[in-house]
């Protein structure tokens, strides 16, 4: 069931007006009913896959507590007769056997999601490289296996870390893995975040309502306005790579940055939304990316639940592997304490961008893409020094202006490495974005030929207006919450915002006949 | 109560400024597909009727219930749109039942090729006119394409929105346009002989498909449970086909049932239809001259068969049907007069 179907919005009122007539008792048990309504409109093979993720992370949750359960339950029974060694003894063993549940579990379905979503990517690479004629089987890949997977990864290691006690009734967890707004393209939730709301009784709050149901249209707003509008552009430049090269590449760079970010942020913003209608608080996954002075800004203020997920489940464990103690100590041996410091953390780095580039795709474009952005930011923390000396030794590197500049810089940047994911071939994008530099046909940017791509006059209106909006809203939420600021005003100016919303949907929507419904390019992952 | 103003109001005024958007971006079908306001001005003639006609374009083009009206006294009124599909006639026979019970139903059998969903577009010129009803929903489920949603026919705005980009000044007339029909007789005075009309192609299998099939018997049904004799009828346009292993089917049908059915394609002599005089489109459809001769015929027909009650004499019909004869004479003129200027009917009035 896509976010942007009729059936999603009469799913979203019917399960509100139960969820708030219902008792309270039952309001988490609605959810899970309906989070399981909605993952069965993707069948019942996608089905399967979520219930054994859960299965299996329940059972290690509950395994894994046990043993420290025990140990507690041993320690604390017997504090006047262990030596510290003894506590410490004990409590190793109870770790050590929490591991082998958590690797078990781990194992099981991180091998679910490589064997379901890399096998074919892994079989055409040996292939190629031994020769080999391998026919590879073609998984169809389960709705939203990444995110589920991944937060079931971060509900284990988390319990096994001691961060969150393991959830005993098995619905409850349920629950948490499959809570529908984040099911399909996020954000990437915490057990101990997500189900202290997820899980409580609520009462019907008009704000939080209100609050709720602006955020969905917002999200509908960028979505349907914009970001459905651009793909058809955006389609036609990637489609026929031969004929647009050149500035029609800028063409790309810039509308597909667009229509990502209304895309990607859209669907959060309905997720979100829909939670906070729920009265569920789900973490924010955006601050403005666009608004970004440098790269590790720009990963900080965009996808965020991954790249915290990322580093505290990749990066973290990673740094203070055994493996990378020992790299860190010849390396500073080696190559002395200024290079030497730097090298397992680099390594580190290349690891967690390797892993975000796999996980968004199996395809080397999506690994080259993870890897160019590891480049981008190493090679800026690198010039560190120089940028300080730099805006040291010239006072207009510290104004306004310059700061736009960076943001201006960091958007291109970022928007050319993006162009990966829109050709999916490493070569073909690498010779696209050369053609910009030995572009002749600049002329096409102003002489009519961008009707000539799929959108006419009014669609750029449309566009443009949505991008207006966009940017203005962007730049009051830098200030504070632009819902707070809209509550504050007379109720007739409320109204009129919403209405106009609304107005703005129906109206310029790009949906229905004549436009192609299109998923959220996240749900691909 | 205040609090009660406080929710009621603003949901009043969200949705009636919707609904006059909604009036707004909806297609006013009066510089293109004209025929799209058929099904919504039977209501401004809805009651009674005595004749119901229901089918495609082969009947509002050549049957003229005026000349009925004028020859015999015969009130009766077509509900027909563009390719209409059997079951579109179907709902709009019991979204008519809601206001009249005419005596007599006359079905247009050649939309008993079709028995799958064909086309948005003519859905909508069959659906989109209808008030809202359980009968408006039920044709919109039985009718709609892959890509169709059914709450575009509930709320059409959903379906029309992006013609935000290319509305003009006919589209702020949200209060209704003059008359296209003249009780769902659609006329054109110009005239296509037709000649080389082209041999159909044999085709694979002539059965009727069984969806066609239920629909029929739904609408006999439907008739005989209202005390409604059901007349099925061939419109005398030569083309497209009339197979004669379709027709069998039909003879066949109406047999068994105790229906009558007229072939008028049989009866090119008595009805007087000279198909290079009377149709406008070289036979696919009659023109006014044709439609005349085809109604006085047919209104014998019915007049022996059925007792339909001559209102000539009835002072209240009478009058209401001599302002829809000044309109049908008045639009003869026009159209005459544009003919004349222009060479060619380019536009109904």
């Amino acid at each position: 069931m896509s976010f942007i179907s009729y059936s999603f919005v009469a799913f979203l009122a019917v399960l509100y007006v139960l969820y708030y007539l219902l008792p309270k008792k039952t309001q988490w048990l609605l959810l899970l009913v309906g989070s399981l309504v909605f993952y069965a409109h993707a069948g019942w093979y996608s089905f399967i896959f979520i219930l054994v993720v859960a299965a299996v992370v329940y059972t290690a949750g509950i395994k894994i507590q046990d043993q420290y359960d025990a140990r507690d339950e041993e320690i604390s029974a017997n504090q006047q007769l262990f030596s510290k060694d003894e506590q410490r003894q004990i409590k190793a063993q109870a770790k050590a056997k929490a591991k082998t549940f958590l690797a078990a579990s781990l194992a099981t379905v991180l091998g679910i999601l490589a064997v379901i979503k890399y096998t074919s990517f892994v079989i055409n690479n040996v292939n190629s490289i031994i020769g080999s004629n391998f026919v590879p089987y073609r998984f169809i890949l389960p709705m939203g296996i990444s995110f589920y997977t991944f937060q079931s990864v971060g509900y284990a290691a988390d319990v096994y870390w001691e961060k969150t006690r393991a959830e005993r009734n098995p619905l409850k967890l349920m629950l948490f893995v499959s809570f529908f707004p984040q099911l399909v393209q996020g954000p990437i939730s915490r057990f101990g975040e997500l189900s202290g709301t997820l899980l409580s009784e609520h009462k019907f709050e008009p704000k939080q309502a209100a609050f709720g149901f602006q955020r969905v249209l917002w999200g509908f707003f960028k979505k349907l306005v914009v970001a459905d509008r651009l793909v058809i552009l955006v389609r036609s430049l990637i489609l026929d790579p031969a004929a647009y090269r050149g500035a029609y590449v800028v063409l790309l760079v810039f509308f597909y940055a667009i229509q990502l970010y209304s895309d990607f942020t859209g669907g959060i913003d309905i997720a979100i939304g829909a939670a906070e209608m729920f009265g569920v608080v789900v973490a924010e996954n955006f601050a403005r990316p666009f608004f970004s002075k440098n790269a590790a800004e720009y990963w900080r203020r965009w996808h965020i639940t991954m790249g915290a997920w990322f580093k505290d489940y990749v990066f973290y464990p990673v740094s203070v592997s055994k493996a990378m103690q020992r790299i860190s100590s010849k390396s500073r041996s080696t190559f002395g304490q200024k290079i030497g410091r730097r090298i397992p953390v680099y390594l580190t780095s290349i690891v967690v961008w390797a892993a975000t580039g796999i996980w968004h795709g199996a395809a080397w474009n999506f690994v080259v893409w993870g890897l160019l952005n590891c480049l981008v930011i190493i090679v800026s923390q690198e010039m560190e020094p120089a940028y300080k000396k730099f805006h040291e030794k010239y006072p207009f590197s510290n104004t306004r202006a310059y700061d736009f500049l960076q943001i201006v810089r960091t958007f291109w940047i970022m928007g050319f490495i993006r162009v990966l994911d829109c050709y999916q071939n490493v070569p073909l994008t690498f010779r696209q974005v050369a053609s910009v530099f030995t572009a002749s046909n600049w002329s096409v940017l102003f002489n009519g030929s961008l009707l000539e791509l799929g959108l006419s006059e009014a669609d750029f209106v449309a566009v443009a207006l949505g991008c207006i909006v966009m940017v203005s809203v962007s730049l009051l939420q830098e200030k504070g919450s632009v819902r707070e600021l809209l509550a504050a005003k007379p109720t007739v100016l409320r109204y009129s915002v919403v209405w106009l919303a609304l107005a703005s949907i129906i109206l310029l929507g790009a949906y229905g006949i004549g436009f192609d419904a299109n998923q959220f390019i996240y749900n691909r992952f | 109560m205040k609090r009660i103003l406080r929710i009621i109001l603003p949901l009043f005024l969200f949705a009636s400024s919707f609904w006059v958007l909604q009036c707004i971006v909806v297609p006013k079908y009066v510089s293109e597909n004209v025929e799209g306001r058929l099904v919504a001005e039977y209501y401004d003639s809805a009651g009674g009727n005595e004749v119901m006609f229901l089918g495609d374009c082969e009947v509002y083009s050549n049957f003229s219930t005026v000349r009925l009206w004028v020859e015999y006294g015969i009130t009766s009124y077509i509900r027909g749109s563009p390719q209409q599909l059997i079951w579109h006639s179907y709902y709009l026979l019991e979204d008519a039942l809601r206001y009249e019970t005419p005596k007599v139903v006359v079905f247009n059998v050649l939309a008993m090729k079709y028995g799958k969903p064909q086309n948005e577009a003519y859905n909508r010129l069959a659906i989109d006119g209808m008030r809202f009803s359980k009968s408006k929903i039920e044709s919109a489920i039985n009718s709609m394409t892959d890509e169709e949603e059914l709450v575009t026919y509930i709320f059409p705005i959903l379906r029309f929105h992006s013609r935000w980009s290319e509305l003009c000044f006919e589209d702020l007339n949200i209060f209704g346009t003059q008359r296209l029909s003249h009780n769902g007789y659609v006329m054109r005075v110009d005239t296509k002989p037709a000649m080389n009309v082209p041999t159909p192609p044999p085709l694979a299998d002539y059965s009727f498909e069984d969806k066609a099939w239920e629909y029929l018997d739904k609408m006999a049904e439907l008739c005989i449970s209202n005390g409604i004799e059901f007349v099925l009828v061939k419109s005398p346009s030569i083309h497209p086909a009339w197979y004669p292993e379709w027709d069998t089917q039909i003879k066949e049908y109406a047999d068994k049932n105790g229906i009558m059915y007229v072939n008028t394609l049989e009866f090119q002599r008595e009805t007087g239809i000279d198909y290079e005089k009377d149709t406008y489109d070289a036979g696919m459809h009659l023109n006014l001259s044709g439609a005349e001769k085809l109604s006085v015929w047919f209104g014998a027909l019915l007049k022996e068969h059925f007792d339909l009650h001559d209102y000539r004499y009835s002072q209240e019909v009478a009058k209401v049907w001599h302002d829809k004869w000044a309109y049908y004479t008045w639009m003869k003129a026009v159209q005459e007069k544009i003919l004349l200027d222009d060479g060619t009917l380019n536009r109904y009035y």
